[in-house]
């Protein structure tokens, strides 16, 4: 086998994004872990930013049995994800919303 | 390099084996292994497993085998690669005996399942992925295949009772197999109805984890021959990486690490998809198929569900899921990829009873096996060969 000398860079870079995207993909889960049993059943997706990266979130405010399509917008809202040990520490994170229609006055 | 095969082989009935735990099961098929391969005490043991550690609270598998098998003292050691340790630790034999580090070494895959059941077994399953970034939003195994398989619906234009026809080959093998878990027939028409997993995946679409060992023994070629009728080649060894999380591969529908170490694997074989006689793929859900088909050469972009028919039924073109593959014969997890090792070697002898592919004993030989750890994450492939058509260079 031949074997480059080029130098090997980190993979992944940080980045900001503005929290806009549309659902590449989602599912709705029955059958959650222990520690999302709780939330059972709720939707994931895999959001495609506008930034052009995918991004693996849950889709929150919504009913389960009525989940966004592919291609419909959503954006990024910060929330409860799951608590962690005995004493219940929350995590928070972000989560994804159908974006809301503009406010009419 | 060496040449390396396989001289022996042992398995348990894949199923909730409440009364054995990780040290009975390894042990048995381990025993069974070395009584096939007319073997003494190995120099070396690899002990596949990938959720003993959470499941029974049990790591360090590789002295506690050896220990209790009656080789205390050999070297041993875990290795974990997913739901590829199986594949990774027969890579490892092979790499092995191929060294000339050790003549003869035990591989063994064993997963105990039913140790954590329900919603604490889900959770276990959910520490192969990406833990920061996927996990923590509550994404499972079969939620990642879901997220794939209806971006596949949507994306070329396919119904779900496309996929219908891999279950239903998995369990119509699986019924003549007596390891196997289910050995019920699927009825045509019901998988679309079946209750939801994580939609669009359905119970009769994901396999079902379970408990069982596996083992098989490893020689250099030239003393193989000594020991057994019928040694079985391993021709081809390759492995490969994808991103471990779904959400950062560029083209989430293509299984690049299942394209690389299959052209790696056959490339070393010197062979191609036509040669392969049958396939033991890693159809932990029926999308897997679909897209490891695919990936591996076996079909165009967005038409593997195509293979959804007899065409991979024992006497097909292509048989896949031989004693029932995941689904039906059951996914013992950490041990499947030496599942497949020890059924394709069954296969290539003429051994496999009823379950027999008439075609894998004839010209070529050759079969493909492939052990996959998440939705592609780590990808071990290996091609076995009969030693007749290995030989003579026979396709």
């Amino acid at each position: 086998m031949s074997h480059s000398t080029k130098p090997v860079e980190m993979a992944k870079e940080r980045f900001a994004f503005a929290g806009t995207g549309e659902i590449y993909s989602f599912t709705t889960v029955q059958a959650a872990p222990e520690s999302f049993m709780a939330h059972a059943p709720y939707v994931v997706a895999l959001v495609k930013l506008d930034e052009g990266r995918l991004i693996t979130a849950q889709i929150t405010d919504i009913d389960p049995d009525d989940p966004p399509q592919i291609g419909e917008r959503v954006e990024m809202v910060t929330r409860k994800l799951t608590t962690e040990g005995e004493r219940g520490m929350i995590v928070y994170g972000y989560k994804f919303r159908k974006v809301l229609p503009p406010h009419t006055v | 390099m060496r040449e390396v095969a396989i001289i022996g082989v042992g398995m348990t009935p894949v199923t909730e084996h409440w009364s054995s735990g990780l040290r009975e099961l390894a042990a048995e098929s381990l025993h069974a292994a070395l009584q096939d391969g007319a073997a003494g005490r190995p120099d070396a043991l690899y002990v596949a497993n990938a959720y003993g550690a959470l499941s029974s609270s049990q790591a360090h598998l590789g002295a506690l085998v050896a220990d209790f098998s009656g080789l205390t003292g050999i070297e041993a050691s875990t290795i974990e690669s997913g739901d590829a340790s199986g594949g990774a630790a027969l890579r490892a034999g092979y790499l092995a005996v191929a060294s000339g580090a050790a003549d003869v070494v035990a591989v063994v895959g064993v997963e105990k399942s039913a140790d954590a059941i329900g919603a604490a077994q889900t959770e276990s399953r959910s520490v192969s992925l990406d833990a920061d970034y996927e996990a923590i939003h509550g994404l499972t195994l079969t939620a990642q295949a879901a997220l794939l398989m209806r971006r596949y619906m949507y994306e070329h234009g396919v119904e779900i009772g496309a996929f219908e026809g891999f279950s239903i080959n998995a369990h119509a093998n699986g019924k003549r197999n007596p390891r196997a878990m289910y050995r019920n027939a699927m009825r045509a028409g019901a998988f679309a109805k079946a209750p939801m997993v994580a939609d669009p995946v359905n119970l009769f679409d994901s396999a079902p984890d379970a408990d069982g060992a596996a083992t098989v023994i490893l020689a250099p070629l030239e003393r193989a021959l000594d020991m057994v009728a019928r040694p079985i080649v391993i021709a081809g060894s390759a492995a490969a990486t994808d991103t471990l999380a779904l959400h950062d591969r560029p083209d989430p529908l293509f299984l690049s690490a299942v394209a690389r170490s299959t052209q790696l694997a056959l490339g070393q074989a010197q062979a191609t998809p036509d040669d392969v006689r049958l396939f033991e793929l890693h159809d932990a859900f029926t999308i897997l198929t679909a897209l490891s088909l695919e990936a591996a050469g076996f079909a165009e972009r967005g038409k593997g569900w195509q293979w959804a028919s007899d065409d991979i039924a024992l006497n097909g073109r292509l048989p896949i899921s031989t004693f029932g593959g995941l689904k039906s014969r059951g996914n013992p997890a950490g041990a499947t990829g030496v599942y497949q090792a020890a059924e394709a070697v069954l296969q290539l002898r003429g051994e496999a009873g009823e379950n027999q592919v008439s075609a894998a004993t004839q010209g070529s030989q050759t079969a493909l096996i492939q052990s996959v750890g998440g939705l592609g994450s780590s990808v071990f492939t290996h091609v076995l060969r009969g030693f007749e058509s290995y030989q003579s260079g026979r396709r």
